[in-house]
């Protein structure tokens, strides 16, 4: 049994939080913050693509270091403790692995390099206006080798130079490769709850595209993606979900109010061991995940599934609660609580919401079910 | 990060599993309602069963070869509870004296007379039980009122503990007392230990909502009790009681039970309109829920023994897992219930699904959330320990017990 990091990689999760700590503090996020047409900091991204991160679990045929996926998890769990306002989870978890799990050689050989070394940017455009994309409703067409629609929102759809588009084909949906400063595609900035983490509506119209690997069905596609995505950011989710109960641990030592620090009424107490309790079910959640990401094991999907559930649930918790613990304070723009609460909801967001993972999960497991009973009616 | 034994430990489960498979007792030799836990058919082969380990030298694994054990790792005795669990062995008769109360009164007490017992007790021959809790100490264990007076070479006892699990069955107790009531509370406790027949002491078995009857009362009118089965010195109690509770955290071992994929089973058996309640939107998400909180008390589990493997002793995990055991096992019987509609109401092992485990759970899982440690105290313990938030206000710090309001 060996169901940690191992020493080596916590070393790398320690330097990476020094490295933060240093790249990353919240002056800069918060210039990104006031700043929102920025996106992200190009400075930032520049240092931690200098330290070799985009590539951590990518192939060296394919330019990257392959460090391995338990190490880029440490990595992704460090971002989110420090907020970093970067496009790591759109052009790493998503992106990359989409092009890794999906992609043929020839687009591996032709994009990865560049995702590797941090010179580009990608994501992968999804969402279409209010409610669940779905194979009934969409209207991004891809035809004759162009796509033609409307993506909104896509998660640092400024600052990627390519993206990876679901949309409706001939013969049912693909996932559509695209070049994003080519002809046909035109975007704008748009606000959302988290500016710290950049978005646009992308409309294309008639933009030149080819489909992502052998192309086939996009949606089962994106779920496969979707499994590595979400373990990755599942870790995003536990940094950030960790950081905000100590911010709120600290603040209820440090606030005194009739006459005793908040943190020794039960009221508080009881509340952060619960919020603690969410943060140790998506921890091992989110280490289940990693294994089975790590060593490819048929129960990815599951394991993927319940560490987004466990993810989202967490921060989202662990965030509102550092809020209320702070009372009036926390409800300032000064203090840094709402970045948290900000950034749980854009992470609690972007892969789906937790409700759409939790049909999927049943699913799953349901499926699962089915196959066992079936075994055993066979044996 | 990886499931599997190292390979040392893979060889001594292999080796355990083995000798598990040749040695363990057959119940299926008892009528069906001796097989069930407390009765006295499956106790006496529980006995049987742990003299088997004893002569193979598995009853003790982490004691040191002079005391009887087998000089063992922690992760070694885990894998062998893990086997026993697997071979569907439950034996909740000597865990309290093994592993918790006889290397307990060892830290204090070496004497020819405590170490003649122990033997008896690695044998199967002699249970143990805990005589720690009273009715006006429960969360609040320091709160002892059972009095202990020296009279002589002995000490006489009058009071009251309760809750004392398997009391009934056991032979000796160990017995936490209140010496000196001028002394704050946690001075002035005394330990001993005790036989169960002693005159004057009495054991009334308490029937629970579950409707069983594990636990119990145990009433002392001057009961007496040598000096030299005092354990630590006098007024130094609280040091026994600590050393128990610190070995109760290791003993937590891994428990069955209904989880998620029972529900899933026994909503596809529940036909309705749609299909089947597994159709139900509402119940879906709940199993969502379900599979992700209890596979994260499995999870958990599992960095405990990671912590275990590498040597460590493990973190606060233990407190979240029991937390998300006892409330999630309560949810989930409730939700049981809801989906059977009214016929949820049918407690009958021959009309209710699963010869109503599911509404026998549901009663007793109001136990879960009390014993071992109340879901209270379990969060307190997390905001404490692990998020070093100051204990509560104390209005009887330093205060003379005897002056500590009691509310009657």
């Amino acid at each position: 049994m060996d169901f940690d990091y191992t020493d080596e990689q916590k070393a790398l999760k320690d330097e990476a939080r020094r490295f933060l700590a240093d790249a990353s503090p919240i002056p800069v996020v918060r210039g990104v913050l006031d700043n929102p047409e920025r996106g992200h900091d190009e400075a930032l991204w520049s240092r931690i693509a200098e330290q070799g991160w985009c590539g951590a679990a990518i192939p060296e045929a394919y330019g990257g270091h392959e460090i391995g996926y338990v190490e880029l998890c440490g990595l992704a769990e460090e971002l989110g403790r420090s907020l970093a306002p970067v496009p790591f989870a759109s052009s790493i978890y998503q992106y990359a692995e989409a092009l890794l799990a999906e992609g043929s050689e020839e687009q591996k050989q032709e994009l990865l390099p560049a995702i590797a070394s941090g010179e580009a940017i990608g994501t992968i455009a999804v969402s279409e206006g209010p409610g669940t994309v779905s194979a009934k409703r969409m209207t991004t067409r891809y035809a004759n080798g162009t796509l033609t629609g409307t993506k909104l929102p896509v998660a640092d759809g400024m600052a990627a130079g390519k993206a990876i588009v679901l949309a409706m084909g001939s013969d049912g949906p693909v996932l559509a490769l695209t070049d994003l400063s080519g002809p046909g595609v035109s975007r704008q900035m748009v606000q959302t709850v988290d500016p710290t983490r950049g978005a646009a509506t992308i409309v294309f119209d008639n933009a030149p595209a080819q489909v992502l690997g052998e192309g086939g069905d996009g949606i089962a596609a994106l779920a496969r993606i979707h499994s590595r995505s979400a373990v990755l950011m599942s870790f995003e989710q536990l940094g950030g979900a960790d950081r905000a109960l100590e911010m709120a641990r600290d603040y209820a030592l440090e606030r005194y109010a009739f006459g005793r620090p908040i943190g020794s009424y039960q009221a508080i107490k009881h509340k952060l061991a619960d919020v603690f309790i969410r943060n140790e079910v998506a921890r091992a959640s989110a280490y289940y995940g990693a294994w089975a990401l790590s060593t490819n094991a048929e129960e990815l999907p599951v394991a993927a599934a319940a560490a987004r559930i466990a993810g989202c649930n967490a921060y989202w918790q662990a965030a509102k609660e550092n809020i209320q613990t702070h009372g009036g304070v926390g409800f300032t723009w000064e203090y840094d609580c709402h970045l948290h609460y900000r950034r749980a909801r854009h992470l609690g967001l972007a892969l789906g919401s937790a409700k759409v993972w939790k049909r999927k999960l049943t699913d799953l497991l349901e499926a699962q079910r089915a196959a066992s009973q079936a075994e055993r009616q066979a044996a | 990060m990886n499931f599997d034994d190292t390979p040392a430990e893979a060889s001594y489960r292999a080796k355990v599993r083995e000798w598990i498979a040749a040695n363990k007792p057959d119940l299926t030799a008892l009528p069906p309602e001796e097989r069930l836990v407390w009765t006295e058919g499956h106790k006496n082969a529980m006995r049987q069963w742990q003299a088997t380990k004893a002569a193979g030298g598995y009853a003790c694994i982490t004691w040191p070869k002079e005391r009887g054990g087998a000089g063992g790792t922690q992760i070694e005795d885990v894998i062998f509870s893990q086997e026993e669990t697997n071979a569907e062995i439950h034996d909740p008769y000597y865990i309290t004296g093994l592993k918790m109360l006889i290397p307990a009164i060892y830290q204090f007490n070496d004497d020819a007379k405590f170490a003649e017992r122990v033997p008896r007790a690695v044998r199967g021959e002699e249970i143990w039980c805990q005589l720690f809790s009273e009715p006006s100490s429960g969360s609040d264990s320091a709160g002892i009122r059972t009095a202990a007076v020296k009279q002589g070479d002995e000490w006489v006892i009058n009071g009251q503990k309760v809750w004392n699990s398997g009391a009934a069955h056991a032979d000796y107790g160990l017995l936490i007392t209140r010496t000196d009531p001028d002394q704050p509370k946690h001075k002035g406790l005394t330990a001993f230990w005790l036989k169960m027949d002693t005159p004057g002491l009495e054991v009334r078995p308490i029937k629970t909502m579950g409707g069983d009857s594990e636990l119990n009362e145990v009433f002392f009118d001057d009961v007496c009790i040598p000096d030299e089965q005092r354990v630590g010195n006098v007024n130094d109690g609280w040091s026994v009681v600590l050393a128990t509770l610190m070995n109760e955290r290791a003993a937590i071992g891994q428990s069955n039970g209904l989880t998620w994929s029972d529900m899933m089973d026994l909503a596809a058996s529940i036909e309705t309109d749609e299909g089947t309640v597994m159709d139900d939107r509402a119940f879906r998400d709940l199993i969502a829920d379900l599979y992700v909180d209890l596979e994260a008390r499995r999870l958990i589990g599992f960095r405990i023994l990671t912590a275990i493997s590498r040597g460590q002793s493990p973190g606060p995990e233990g407190s979240a897992a029991k937390l998300l055991w006892s409330g999630g096992t309560q949810t989930m019987m409730s939700e049981a219930l809801d989906m059977l509609d009214q016929f949820g109401l049918v407690q009958d092992s021959t009309l209710s699904p699963r010869a109503g485990a599911y509404q026998q759970r549901f009663l007793w899982s109001c136990g879960l959330r009390i014993g071992g440690g109340t879901d209270e105290i379990q969060k307190n313990i997390i905001a404490e320990r692990v998020l070093g938030l100051p204990a509560d206000v104390r209005v009887d710090k330093g205060v003379p017990f005897r002056e500590i309001p009691s509310g009657r």
